[in-house]
């Protein structure tokens, strides 16, 4: 769906994206992770053909950007870098004349496809108001709105629950979750590990423009090959395990083992009672923190 | 595209504003002149209002006077500088642009957008300078209005007389001549449009073009420079009311204003179609 190959660019002295290749697959709910000013944004800028590259390519749904945009652009759904609209007008006219200015699929199913979605991001109730009358959860829910009206097979949507609360955080996710089962791709960047991680399947990292990790979620979260163990007899298994185990806080051990059934069967032949165990998998968390450095906004002297 | 453009500028409450403010003054004008009957002598104070004092009929073109060198610049560089940039100070662009909206399209429709509203403004005050004329100022046999020009430094008198026909014509060829003076600043406010993401920075800077313009015109050791200055022959309409008329300036500043808007244009797309946007 999106594939880069050597995308480069360079504003002046500052190189903002370095030779990333991005390989987004057909099905996907890929997330696009980076700190503020990773170049996450200008990546997505150029995938949409808004900046153009300075060297390397891409690829949107099998066609060269920016030059097949004009046939591509109208089956993918953007929000780029928060929602916009015009502010003295209501949420249906801005959609209007949204759908109106290109890319549309059709005046007269118009109508239908504004009502929907307007009720797919819980937007149908403003009638007249004005936008600059809306909350920024709602306009943001109007970013997505606009950005769903094309019945698109791709999303690329640049940090989509900005400003939203956790209710409102937990209805998008659902929402692009049901989206995906439709057959839609997610392309989502994002600088919030948990929402990456709640949602989606593969993951690529950028740090200072360059993309240093991209894989399944599932690879990501690999084993460590220590198992958490909660007992209610700690020091029996401390004995038991004899020096295998790493860490005990209370009653909650990490042990050295790599097959967690075994230790179970051991533990409990032993007559050490275990109330949970369970395998350590690696967060995202720490594969992030492991592959990039401090964040970009720290300019220390 | 165009049509999309159109309901924008529609449906801005600015747009009509400005409309209703550029009336505001020619009909205040009006009202004084009618009040207090004391107009300007021959060749003094703005173009046609001696003359209006005679025949309310003419003053649809002293209106169209009397906003030329100000009013109606200050307004086309404010609609027309916030074209692009406003979008893009908006946030709006980026989604327009990946709808998707041909970049050089949409440069087409906001140019045309702006060119509609010139026209409308043109026409509306001449429309509203001959209402109040007439209702204000009254007229004489409307067959037998005497013109009276304003030459370059002293009175000058063409004498004969036109006849109402004659005088319906020349106002419309006024109004064309005016609006596509203001193409010139359309077409300057909107290539800095193209460049920055503040509208008010564009319209600011097609404004510092004219008055930089006007300024220079009064500047004898600008001479050599003043035939290629945009501001040059915008009074220049004045003399479609002479009789018999005189063409030369006329086709002078449709030329230069020619040369003006494809030269702006031509920078404009050059920039906007290669421009990253990182609005």
């Amino acid at each position: 769906m999106i594939r880069t190959a050597g995308l480069t660019k360079r504003f002046g002295q500052v190189l903002a994206v370095d030779n990333i290749d991005l390989d987004v697959r057909p099905g996907d709910v890929y997330g696009f992770l980076g700190a503020n000013g990773s170049g996450k944004t200008t990546s997505v800028r150029m995938i949409l053909g808004l900046v153009l590259a300075t060297s390397g390519t891409v690829e949107l749904l099998g066609e060269a950007m920016p030059r097949g945009g004009r046939r591509v652009l109208p089956k993918v759904g953007t929000l780029v870098e928060g929602a916009a609209a015009y502010a003295h007008l209501s949420a249906r006219a801005n959609l209007d004349l949204l759908d109106a200015s290109g890319g549309s699929a059709g005046r007269r199913t118009r109508r239908r496809r504004i009502d929907e979605v307007l009720e797919q991001v819980g937007l149908a109730g403003t009638g007249k108001r004005p936008v600059k009358a809306f909350s920024l959860g709602m306009r943001q829910r109007l970013g997505l709105a606009a950005a769903l009206l094309t019945e698109p097979q791709l999303l690329v949507l640049d940090e989509p629950t900005n400003g939203l609360d956790p209710q409102g955080i937990r209805e998008i996710r659902e929402l692009l979750l049901r989206l995906n089962a439709g057959g839609a791709t997610v392309f989502l960047s994002s600088h919030l590990l948990t929402e990456v991680e709640q949602m989606c399947t593969r993951v690529g990292v950028l740090d200072r423009g360059r993309l240093v990790v991209q894989d399944e979620l599932v690879n990501l979260q690999a084993l460590t090959g220590r198992s958490i163990v909660h007992t209610t007899d700690p020091a029996a298994a401390v004995a038991v395990l004899d020096g295998r185990v790493e860490r005990r806080d209370g009653d909650r051990l990490v042990v050295r083992a790599d097959d967690p059934a075994a230790l179970n069967a051991l533990l409990v032949g032993q007559g050490v009672r275990v109330r949970e165990l369970v395998a350590e998998r690696r967060t995202l968390e720490e594969v992030v923190l492991e592959r990039t450095e401090p964040g970009t906004d720290r300019v220390p002297s | 595209m165009i049509a999309v453009e159109l309901r924008k500028l529609a449906r801005r409450p600015r747009t009509w504003a400005t409309l209703l403010l550029l009336d505001l003054l020619p009909t205040v004008v009006a009202v004084l002149l009618a009040v207090t009957h004391l107009g300007p002598r021959p060749g003094q104070g703005p173009a046609f209002l001696s003359a209006v004092q005679a025949n309310g009929a003419l003053f649809s073109v002293a209106a169209l006077a009397i906003v030329l060198p100000l009013f109606l610049p200050v307004a086309v560089a404010v609609i027309a500088g916030d074209s692009i940039a406003g979008e893009a100070q908006g946030g709006t662009l980026r989604y327009l642009l990946t709808r998707p909206v041909a970049r050089s399209r949409l440069l087409v429709a906001k140019l045309i957008s702006v060119l509609v509203f010139v026209l409308i403004a043109v026409v509306v005050v001449a429309g509203t300078g001959f209402l109040v004329g007439k209702l204000l100022l009254g007229g004489q046999p409307e067959s037998a209005a005497t013109v009276v020009t304003n030459g370059s430094s002293v009175t000058s008198v063409s004498g004969s007389t036109l006849t109402a026909g004659q005088v319906a014509v020349r106002t419309m060829l006024a109004i064309g001549y005016v609006a596509l003076s203001m193409i010139g600043v359309a077409a300057m406010a909107l290539l800095l449009s193209t460049f920055t993401d503040s509208p008010l920075s564009a319209s600011l800077g097609a404004l510092a073009f004219l008055i930089g313009s006007s300024l220079l015109l009064t500047l004898n050791a600008a001479r050599g420079i003043a035939p290629y200055l945009p501001t040059r022959y915008w009074l220049s309409f004045i003399d479609l009311f002479r009789d018999p008329i005189l063409w030369r300036n006329v086709e002078r500043g449709v030329l230069l204003q020619f040369v003006y808007v494809v030269v702006l244009l031509g920078a404009a797309w050059a920039n906007f179609s290669t421009k990253d946007i990182t609005s």
